[in-house]
């Protein structure tokens, strides 16, 4: 990866700078959990617990913990399919989380979608995304649907649609943003740039690299922020989405951080040149950001050992969950292909026959 | 077989299957404000076809949305306010374009609700147009109702009468689940009587829209006008011929067909779409399957040459199956010759 591409703007919040000790220790608790859970989540692939694909939010925590510390409960969220941390954050429990990776009944998809396709409706989580910018346009229309069914101002929703570096690439990107910046739509697209769509680093994607210019095409203002730097991103966040709410404005918002091990869990990253992955390793947020608030004096060294030590119980009991969990019942197999019942609805198993003998 | 609820005593006036489709969703968007229209052309132009002449006007432009011409992102978009509740009907031009926005109906609209157990359904109806026979060439001609038939998730009707197209749209437009809506573009000025009043098609029904004890001939859409025309044809031959009109391709009312096979004796599918791996191809297993001992004769289709769809009159006309080829080949299930000494 060309590392002076990888420029980021100075950070517009000083590190800890004014901002609440317990604010500061919460954000630090919240980057724990989601470490945890990607490390154990990775672990019980290995173990074959968890099929199917599996991508992590390790290195993204700031990122992860500053963008959900700026949503709020009534607006709208859709991301790509490395979306463990935002359901953590956006307030599921890890328990329903992890048995969704382990594709039990009690996940918060009911075990149907996996690791890439976690939905929550009470909060507001409408989906995880497998196929790349698949969320674009869904998450486009709900702003749509927003603006007609709401008066815009402080109190209205707006939707945050996350999608990847790679993302920007395809034509649902252009499409969506083309209609909400036509339609003066309610939302937020975060482009979380960690450098790399695959294996393939930004500069090899995208014949402009610097991709919150791509704003310009649709009028919306296009931000890039450091992903390392949690404050940074929730205030720059929090500014794009109450230019949604209030001026339904849209905005394109660029976070910049790394991904700290490969794609997805199988994925060894051998592409990675050694210059890359040290800087991943010293960008890596949760580490910097637990000794500069030891430094702050926010929490001592043991508090925050504690704090890892809270996650990783925490975790170690969505595992426990997940695992004593149900599986789904085969006779639901059929429960949730149409919401409308409908005469002559094929559910025959492989085998059977498709309609009884005359 | 015909399930129409009717909710008020009927008279009924005769009127094009535009018309049916203009005056339904005018019917649906006064009904529901939840109901909005979104497609390309659809307000200031009144739709490549003019089926929404004059809703523009009327309900205005968040309810009758001109969209730019961005298949997959309007499609999408209006899936995304269906998560939200809103009861979109989008207007795709051509079968054809909806290849560009296939992502968002196969892999999006026709999967959320089974991939998210149940937590949001999808009130979406994608209407759009096939067929060929106008002279548009191989791109602009097909007949892809198969692709969308075939994906568990979506429901895929395609009315054949200007009846039909009131009840089986307003069915369509309640329905809280992805609805693949297909015209065709020769039977928009096709003429028909339509009920007065609501009209709610059963999804997932077929119906036997003449009957007779010879031969069954399977079909839908624009084909069922035209299996319709030879069945009375050769009635005047002295042959019996029953048809029955599929009306939703997705879910498929195999009971239905088979009944009726069961009394003929003989099927022939006459359809639009080619014919390899076709809907023809689906009914014939139907058949095989249900009331292979009731068969007299092998199930036959009458499909489109497979070619992509030349634009030359002459070539088209070869190329498209016609009401003489279905006759044809009726005469050679039910083993008659023409003329007395062809076999």
């Amino acid at each position: 990866m060309a590392a002076k591409a990888r420029t980021r703007p100075e950070s517009a919040v000083e590190s800890t700078g004014g901002e609440p000790a317990d604010t500061l220790r919460d954000y630090y608790e919240k980057m724990s959990l989601v470490r945890a859970f990607e490390l154990r989540s990775s672990e019980m692939y290995a173990r074959a617990k968890v099929g199917g694909y599996c991508h992590l939010n390790l290195g993204e925590e700031a990122t992860v913990v500053g963008l959900m510390a700026a949503i709020e409960a009534r607006d709208y969220l859709f991301t790509g399919y490395r979306d463990h941390g935002y359901a953590l954050l956006r307030g599921l429990s890890p328990d329903r989380v992890m048995a969704e990776l382990f594709g039990k009944v009690t996940g918060v998809s009911g075990g149907r979608g996996g690791s890439m396709h976690l939905f929550d409706a009470e909060t507001r989580l409408l989906g995880g995304y497998g196929i790349v910018g698949g969320q674009i346009p869904p998450a486009t229309g709900a702003a749509l649907a927003l603006k007609n069914q709401e008066v815009a101002g402080p109190d209205a929703a707006a939707v945050m649609c996350l999608l990847g570096d790679g993302t920007t690439n395809i034509g649902a990107f252009h499409e969506s943003l083309n209609l909400a910046g036509l339609w003066k739509l309610p939302i937020v697209y975060v482009i979380v740039n960690n450098g790399l769509g695959m294996g393939t680093t930004v500069e090899k994607a995208s014949a402009e690299p610097e991709l919150y210019k791509r704003a310009a095409s649709y009028r919306m203002p296009g931000v890039r922020v450091d992903g390392d730097d949690v404050l940074a991103v929730r205030d720059a966040a929090r500014d794009a989405l109450r230019q949604a709410r209030e001026s339904r404005q849209p905005v394109l918002l660029e976070v910049m951080c790394y991904r700290l091990r490969g794609h997805s869990v199988v994925d060894p990253a051998r592409y990675r040149s050694s210059e890359d992955t040290t800087i991943a390793q010293q960008s890596d947020p949760v580490p910097s950001f637990r000794a500069k608030l030891i430094a702050a004096g926010v929490f001592s060294e043991t508090d925050a050992a504690a704090i890892d030590e809270a996650a990783d119980v925490r975790v170690s009991e969505a595992v426990v969950f997940a695992d004593e969990s149900p599986e789904p019942d085969v006779d639901d197999l059929f429960k949730y292909v149409y919401a409308t019942a409908v005469a002559n609805m094929p559910a025959a198993l492989p085998g059977e026959p498709v309609m009884d003998a005359l | 077989m015909t399930e129409i609820v009717n909710t008020e005593v009927a008279t009924t006036r005769t009127i094009t299957y535009r018309q049916a489709l203009n005056e339904t969703l005018r019917a649906e968007l006064e009904r529901d404000d939840k109901v909005f229209l979104i497609g390309e052309e659809i307000g200031i132009f009144e739709g490549s076809y003019k089926i929404t002449a004059g809703l523009l006007e009327d309900f205005g432009p968040d309810r009758v949305l001109d969209a730019p011409i961005a298949e997959e992102g309007f499609v999408g978009a209006a899936l995304g306010a269906a998560m939200l509740g809103m009861r979109p009907v989008v207007e795709i031009m051509t079968i054809n374009f909806s290849l560009i926005a296939i992502d968002q109906i196969v892999n999006h609209a026709a999967k959320m609700r089974s991939m998210f157990a149940g937590q949001v359904s999808i009130p979406l109806v994608i209407r759009m147009p096939g067929g060929g026979g106008q002279q548009l060439a191989a791109t602009h001609s097909q007949n892809l109702e198969v692709w969308y038939a075939h994906i568990p998730g979506l429901k895929v009707v395609a009315p054949s009468t200007p009846a039909d197209a009131k009840a089986l749209l307003t069915a369509a437009i309640r329905d809280d689940d992805p609805v693949i809506f297909l015209e065709n573009l020769s039977l928009y000025s096709a003429k028909g009587e339509v009920p007065d009043g609501e009209q709610i098609a059963e999804i997932g029904k077929a119906a036997v829209v003449k009957t007779g004890t010879d031969l069954t001939i399977v079909s839908y859409s624009r084909g069922t006008t035209t299996a319709l025309e030879v069945a009375r044809q050769l009635e005047a031959e002295g042959l019996s011929i029953e048809v029955v009109d599929l009306r939703s391709l997705r879910p498929l009312d195999r009971d239905t067909i088979c009944a009726s096979v069961k009394k003929t004796g003989h099927a022939v599918v006459f359809e639009d779409d080619w014919l390899s791996y076709g809907i023809g191809a689906e009914i014939s297993a139907t058949i095989g399957e249900g009331v292979f001992d009731f068969l007299d004769a092998p199930v036959r289709r009458v499909a489109a040459a497979e070619v992509p769809l030349p634009y030359a009159k002459s070539l088209e006309k070869a190329a498209l199956p016609s009401a003489a080829d279905l006759a044809k080949v009726v005469r050679e299930v039910l083993n008659i010759s023409s003329t007395p000494n062809d076999n």
